[in-house]
């Protein structure tokens, strides 16, 4: 059968599609309904471009593991996000949009701090950052956006002193990380305020190579910088990469996390009233699993023909792979996929991603959000929401969903 | 059970290293490194699971 063309006559679904009112931790029901006799579909993008649409758990861990599969921003047929990560993807090069080996090489610089036992080593310093923004937040008024006052400022504080950045600077730079993850903001917007961290970035790696700290900016500037095999500007845009992750992508967990446990009282009793500290570990993986805050969906192009159960990809064609809805897969996750359920076993989803390229933070984003989700509801039992549901605005246009602001009282 | 783990292709995702600490490690720069090619049976659906959700294939299991 011949495969639909990239070609405007045919009707496709636009990615992204808009959400469900009222559902608003559902995938788009347009995607989310497409034939379910073919593996993969066709979508149409902002430049009109129809790349694939890879929406199924099985086929998606496949063809992010396929050496075939690039990851290379700089190729034709690259389906990018907005005009304005197509720019900078194709100006600002880091290990996300490089292949193997240049991306192994690159990203092993920066590996090191977070391993395992590097991230338990920093558990206790997690939980006294979470510890003291929960005692201010019960000493002043209520009712509080705790976007503001909690999500936003737990992981700016963790990444900061990770990195070696100066946690005063926060303003600074989650104002300009702000316009980076917004779909809607222009080229030049985003190329300004990249080229704005950057700049910032290379300051501190010039300070650092002076006076190394034990942070992984000392880190970089003292080795890789120092013996030239990585340029500071290239060091620096790492760090923009690596401060930008770090914060946004956990407060929005934070977040949409509590406003997920606050509509579901049942599971944020289970969380608030467990006495085995491995509950919040269950319950991390599955609010991951089920809000898949990273909703864009990562982005491929085929480097070869690809035969995929009965399909072609054509060397050459884009691929975007649908975190989102592949983690509410029926086949891959028992139960009703639809529903969160903290006693779930969902280890294996895929909301870092899958293959070479699967999130470098992963487990400074698991310390994080199991001391917040084990601490915050069980010190603040009567925590509830301070609007009706209704009013939220959620970040569609983000690049990382979430919600802009959360008031909360108790 | 026998295992076997491919450095080069590790991205110290580190989730073997919490699923099953006795069988798996990270040197210091979060890469695998294995500890024990002949887990004990009690380990085995850990090592699975491990296998299971490590992003870059880097662990092949061998049953017997």
């Amino acid at each position: 059968m011949a495969q639909p063309q990239a070609d405007t006559a045919v009707e496709l679904p636009h990615h992204p599609s808009p959400r469900a009112a009222g559902c608003p931790f559902d995938p788009p029901p347009a995607l989310r309904s497409l034939p379910s006799d073919q593996p993969l579909s066709r979508v149409r993008i902002w430049d009109g471009s129809s790349p694939w649409l890879v929406t199924r758990y099985e086929q998606l861990r496949r063809l992010l593991g396929d050496p075939r599969v690039s990851a290379d921003a700089t190729l034709p047929g690259y389906p990018h996000r907005t005009p304005a990560t197509k720019a900078s993807d194709e100006t600002r090069r880091t290990f996300l949009t490089m292949d193997d080996p240049d991306h192994a090489r690159l990203r092993r610089m920066v590996t090191a701090p977070f391993a395992v036992r590097k991230m338990e080593a920093l558990r206790p310093a997690v939980q006294r950052i979470v510890d003291d923004l929960i005692d201010a937040m019960l000493a002043g008024p209520k009712p509080v956006d705790l976007v503001q006052e909690f999500a936003l400022p737990v992981p700016s504080l963790v990444i900061c002193e990770l990195l070696g950045v100066p946690y005063a600077d926060h303003d600074f730079f989650q104002r300009n990380t702000k316009v980076v993850v917004d779909r809607t903001s222009t080229p030049e917007q985003v190329l300004d305020c990249l080229g704005t961290l950057t700049d910032y970035l290379e300051e501190l790696l010039s300070e650092k190579a002076a006076r190394p700290a034990d942070d992984l900016l000392s880190v970089l500037a003292t080795e890789p910088v120092a013996t030239g095999e990585m340029t500071r500007r290239r060091a620096a845009e790492t760090g923009v990469l690596l401060l930008g992750a770090g914060h946004e992508t956990t407060a929005n967990m934070i977040a949409l996390g509590t406003l997920a446990l606050l509509l579901n009282p049942d599971q944020l009793a289970l969380l608030r009233d467990a006495e085995n500290p491995g509950t919040a570990a269950g319950a991390v993986e599955e609010l991951l699993r089920y809000l898949t805050i990273a909703h864009s969906g990562r982005r491929r192009v085929a480097l070869e023909d690809i035969e995929l159960d009965g399909q072609t990809i054509r060397a050459g064609e884009g691929l975007i792979f649908a975190n989102d809805i592949a983690n509410r897969d029926p086949e891959a996750f028992a139960g009703d996929a639809d529903r969160l359920d903290l006693t779930r076993d969902s280890r294996r989803h895929v909301a870092f991603g899958f293959g070479v390229h699967q999130c470098l933070g992963q487990p400074l984003a698991r310390v994080e959000l199991q001391v917040v989700y084990g601490t915050l509801y069980s010190r603040i039992p009567t925590l509830a929401l301070a609007t009706d549901v209704d009013r939220l605005e959620f970040k569609h246009q983000g690049l990382v969903y979430g919600v802009h602001e959360l008031p909360v009282t108790w | 059970m026998r295992v076997e783990v491919d450095q080069p292709r590790c991205v110290a995702s580190g989730q073997c290293v919490l699923l099953a600490p006795e069988v798996f490690d990270q040197d210091d720069d979060g890469i695998v490194e294995l500890l024990e090619s002949d887990p004990e049976p009690r380990h085995h659906d850990d090592v699975r699971e491990s296998a299971a959700v490590c992003p870059a294939a880097a662990i092949r299991l061998t049953e017997r």
